[in-house]
């Protein structure tokens, strides 16, 4: 797959792009709508999701959690700052892990693409630090799984 | 480098935010404290669990002995960011599959 772009832009962002062959309208409601939330926003392989809560409007609570199903999982807490449906969510979102991280905002943005979507995430962290101990944790989250596929890469690589 | 002793390095979010402190250029142990609000002792216990795992190297420099990272924990901050992407990419391949579904639900309320 070579469709996802992942790059830092200027000292604190990370911008995602992505194609879907779906309109603007489905792309928005499977960002927003618990029930389809829970079926891809996973991570790696053999983790779920069993709290997904938010509301979505200005000022509305989002929290979500995840579990790996061995008692390991971390959860997220955030607030929605703008929706302007099919095109645009802002939103911004910590970790706990426990602490809580710094705050990283979030602007989602869903373009026409032909018969499908061009999505925009840009993600802005408070500083150049912050966004370093970012990328390097590779986001802290379901790293167990990451470090064992890792191991098994490098130990592949390396026999 | 002893990749047993890198991956449990690596496996400390102390030293992962030092290592990414360090990506941005050598710095003192005094230096490296101050952000973490750690004492120097304990620093420095983490920089000589790094420096072992071969991520970091140290010089003499009077009575400092600055940091800096070594090529090796460069690329391995590089694995973590291709570790992000995959992480991405995962979910949404599994959106992709999402998405067709909404679609076949909509065709056939329609029908």
């Amino acid at each position: 797959m070579t469709k996802l772009k992942l790059a830092t832009q200027g000292d604190t962002d990370i911008v995602v792009t992505r194609r879907f062959a779906a309109p603007p309208e489905a792309v928005y409601r499977a960002h927003l709508e618990p029930a389809l939330i829970q079926q891809w926003m996973l991570g790696p392989d053999g983790w779920t999701m069993p709290v997904c809560i938010n509301d979505a409007r200005p000022g509305g609570a989002i929290h979500y959690e995840w579990s790996n199903g061995e008692g390991g999982g971390f959860s997220i807490t955030g607030e929605f700052i703008a929706l302007e449906p099919p095109h645009r969510i802002v939103h911004v979102e910590r970790m706990h892990l426990p602490d809580p991280t710094p705050d990283n905002h979030v602007e989602t943005r869903f373009e026409p693409d032909g018969t499908g979507t061009l999505m925009t995430m840009r993600m802005t962290l408070p500083d150049t630090e912050t966004r370093a101990a970012m990328l390097a944790s590779g986001f802290d989250h379901g790293m167990e799984a990451g470090y064992v596929r890792l191991e098994a890469m490098i130990e592949a690589v390396t026999d | 480098m002893h990749l047993d002793s890198a991956f449990s390095a690596l496996g400390d979010p102390t030293r992962r935010a030092i290592l990414a402190r360090l990506a941005l250029g050598e710095a003192t142990v005094m230096e490296l404290a101050q952000p973490f609000a750690m004492s120097q002792p304990s620093i420095s216990r983490h920089l000589k669990v790094l420096e072992t795992a071969g991520l970091i190297s140290r010089r003499i420099d009077g009575s400092k002995r600055p940091c800096r990272i070594t090529p090796s924990a460069i690329t391995e901050i590089d694995q973590w960011l291709g570790m992000l992407r995959k992480a991405l990419a995962t979910n949404y391949d599994r959106l992709d599959g999402v998405l067709a579904a909404m679609n076949l639900e909509e065709r056939k309320e329609k029908s």
